[in-house]
């Protein structure tokens, strides 16, 4: 495992290394967290590159990477904790003879009946991890509230049990696609990062990272093209990762430039919506042709 | 003066702005600065952002303060030491036979729109100054910024459409790039006020910031996505209701029988316990949509509420509304554009008669016609109109029938809630049989959403 960084500039050299491009703000905020022990709250459209942040952060560190995907409904049982009861059960019947209540209770509540979901596996682990808390936004306002006391005080109270504290320090990262307000409680207990779509430069960069095999003016072409998508009122506008899968498409198809029969045999990669196919076909196919 | 009191301050000034900065973020902001270089103007400004900004909207409003409040810190402490600048170039107060009357005009102009062009902020600044004290002669000020700013932009001759007189290698050829320039004026007006500010040595009153500084850019069409993005979750919250309502009250049903077989495994002892499952329940929904003119600023946003739910919810079925009433499921059916559902609607629903004023006491009647034997006690019935009859009668009985053989009825009206009940509005004869919101904005849109998905106990 390696230390915590020193400077903005180190964190922004590790992130790169772990193939994460990172911008200014980015760079800094994730400094201040991995210093301040502070959670942050990564926001910003879908695809601009939010968990692949904490995953490049992991790599960066050494450290593991704790996963915990948010959906509705989610609930403890499946996030923080949940008693082996089946265990418990065989216990009981193991010992039904000659002992008394107390001490058989005393015994199925212990930590060995404990099966440790992802937040209390994230605090509870003897190295140090990088905790991803994915798309918090799709979880419900109750387990919001849950997550609270995990991540002000790194610690989680099983009533059973008492209180069990973080034995290593995670450094936490928490993304949202902005589809509903988190409550105020949460982001007072986080930094705040705003990722966007990047400018045209930044873009170039990344896709010339990940598929360095591609040609300099089709990539430029590829991202102003891209850029001119996104600018389009469209039922979802492309991501970075998908602007990276059409590059590496164009590479698998060897093609040497970006004209109007290209784009659209290839713009499915970057478009998804039936809708949105007709209007960018319209629109940047006659860019493309004049 | 020191950096803690200013830091004070500047949370005291975004509180006033409207955001929720609490004694937690401010520590937060300390403990930052603890951090970072501090000394890097961008790095200070980013790193306290982090702490006390904490959404797309509050970042915008931060940024807007931010520059503002140390403007004014940094111009109050100058003329506090009664720091003046001499021989520089003091926009309006700036002096008549010094470097301003010998710049080349021309030169000048070709300069500034290189800058614009390369975005280059350094030389802009520079340019800027010079800019002033060449053009920003005091005879011609009007003495408000705003008009200044945009003159001088003029007498430079700095147009974002493209100037084809120029050769082709020049910026302005092709039209100067429109946020650069922006930021250009900006430079501009910050040196006009400090100019005003070092001439009459006190600061101006500052002023809140109004809904304009803080508006998203956003035209109907962002709307439109926004309504999009908070239905699509008004779905999913409708889809998982059941399992939420299971997790809430634990009522499950024990299978027995399942539960027995499953025992034969652990030798008879019913280690797995088996539940019945529970189906969750499938929302029927009937929306009703006023279209008349006194709503026509809401009806696009209801329209697109409309579209949007057609979109999430297959069970629906959704009417407009004027005198007469209308069944649109169809056309939303088979239209998946909201531009051209907006025209065939507007085109042949037909639900205009005479007046074209909306008649709520005939809509109830023939929207109970139409569906009383469909509705049930697991239907939603959801009305978008702002309860204006014109002075009809509203027939509040007939809408009382069918709130009461639907499960939940819903009100949302587009008008705040103070112009409830005046003139009118008769919303409060409606209001018993139903929950009424005021909806008009996608904010409130969210509020109906968490009403609509608690669970109703009945």
């Amino acid at each position: 495992m390696s230390a915590l960084p020193e400077s903005v500039e180190e964190i922004a050299g590790g992130l790169l290394a772990a193939g994460y491009l990172a911008g200014e703000s980015t760079a800094l905020v994730t400094y201040l967290a991995t210093r301040l022990d502070k959670p942050v709250l990564v926001e910003g459209p879908a695809g601009v590159g939010k968990t692949e942040l904490a995953k490049a952060l992991a790599g960066f560190l050494g450290r593991d990477l704790v996963r915990l995907q948010c959906y509705e409904g989610l609930d403890e049982a499946k996030a923080l904790y949940e008693w082996n009861y089946r265990k418990q059960l065989l216990r009981i019947q193991a010992e039904s003879d000659g002992t008394g209540w107390s001490e058989v209770q005393d015994d199925i509540f212990g930590e060995e009946f404990l099966l440790a979901r992802p937040l209390l596996a994230a605090i509870s682990s003897a190295t140090p991890v990088v905790l991803l808390i994915d798309e918090i936004d799709k979880s419900d306002q109750e387990f919001e509230a849950m997550l609270l006391e995990l991540l002000s005080d790194f610690q989680i109270t099983i009533p059973e049990l008492g209180r069990i504290a973080a034995t290593s320090q995670p450094v936490v990262v928490l993304t949202s696609n902005n589809s509903r307000e988190l409550t105020e409680a949460l982001k007072r207990r986080c930094l705040y990062l705003w990722l966007d779509y990047p400018t045209v430069e930044r873009e170039l960069e990344i896709v010339r990272l990940h598929a360095p095999e591609l040609a300099e003016t089709v990539a430029r072409k590829l991202v102003e093209v891209v850029a001119m998508v996104r600018e389009l009122d469209l039922k979802k506008p492309p991501s970075i990762a998908e602007s990276i899968d059409w590059a590496r498409a164009l590479l698998l198809l060897g093609s040497t430039d970006i004209d109007s029969t290209t784009f659209t045999d290839t713009m499915s990669v970057i478009v998804k919506h039936r809708t949105d196919l007709e209007l960018v076909a319209e629109r940047v196919g006659l860019a493309l042709a004049s | 003066m020191s950096i803690d009191r200013r830091l004070l301050e500047l949370g005291d000034e975004l509180r006033g702005a409207g955001l929720a900065v609490g004694t937690s973020e401010l520590l937060d902001s300390f403990a930052v600065l603890g951090e970072v270089d501090w000394r890097d103007r961008d790095t200070f400004q980013q790193a306290i952002a982090a702490t006390l900004a904490k959404s797309p909207e509050d970042r915008r409003v931060f940024d807007v303060v931010f520059e503002r409040f140390f403007f004014r810190a940094a111009e109050a402490a100058a003329i506090e030491a009664g720091i003046v600048e001499v021989g520089g170039a003091g926009g309006v107060g700036g002096d008549e036979d010094g470097a301003g009357s010998q710049i080349d005009l021309e030169e000048l102009r070709r300069q500034i729109a290189q800058a614009i062009a390369d975005g280059d902020d350094a030389r802009l600044h520079d340019l800027a100054r010079l800019a002033l004290a060449a053009v920003g002669r005091p005879n011609d000020a009007s003495g408000v910024v705003g008009v200044d700013v945009q003159r001088i932009r003029r007498l430079l001759g700095l147009r974002t459409d493209p100037q084809p007189d120029y050769p082709p290698d020049d910026p302005r050829h092709d039209g100067l790039p429109a946020d650069v320039l922006r930021r250009f004026e900006a430079i501009i007006r910050r040196e006009l006020e400090r100019a005003q500010i070092e001439r009459t040595q006190t600061l101006p009153p500052s002023r809140p910031l109004g809904d304009l500084d803080r508006a998203l850019p956003s035209g109907p069409a962002a709307d439109l996505a926004a309504v999009h993005k908070v239905v699509a979750q008004l779905r999913r919250r409708l889809a998982t209701q059941g399992v939420e309502r299971r997790g809430a009250r634990r009522h499950d049903h024990v299978d027995f029988r399942r539960t027995m077989r499953a025992s034969l495994q652990t030798g008879g002892v019913p280690v797995v316990v088996k539940y019945r499952p529970r189906r969750p329940r499938r929302p029927e929904i009937y929306v009703l949509c006023d279209v008349s003119t006194s709503v026509t600023s809401a009806s696009v946003f209801f329209l697109s509420v409309l579209h949007a739910l057609h979109d999430a919810f297959r069970r629906m079925r959704s009417f407009v509304f004027i005198e007469r009433i209308s069944e649109v499921t169809e056309v939303f059916a088979r239209q998946r554009n909201f531009k051209a559902v907006s025209e065939a609607i507007a085109a042949d629903a037909g639900v205009a008669d005479i007046s074209g004023y909306t008649d709520y006491g005939r809509v109830w009647a023939e929207f109970r016609d139409l569906v009383e034997d469909d509705l049930h006690p697991r239907a939603t019935v959801i009305v978008l109109g702002d309860a204006r009859t014109n002075g009809r009668d509203p027939r509040a009985d007939i809408f009382a029938t069918v709130a009461a053989k639907a499960g939940r009825t819903f009100w949302l009206n587009p008008e705040p809630r103070l112009y409830w009940n005046y003139g009118d509005s008769v919303i409060d004869a409606y209001t018993p049989f139903c929950r009424a919101f005021e909806c008009w904005t996608t904010h409130q849109l969210e509020d109906f959403v968490k009403a609509l998905t608690t669970p109703a106990y009945r």
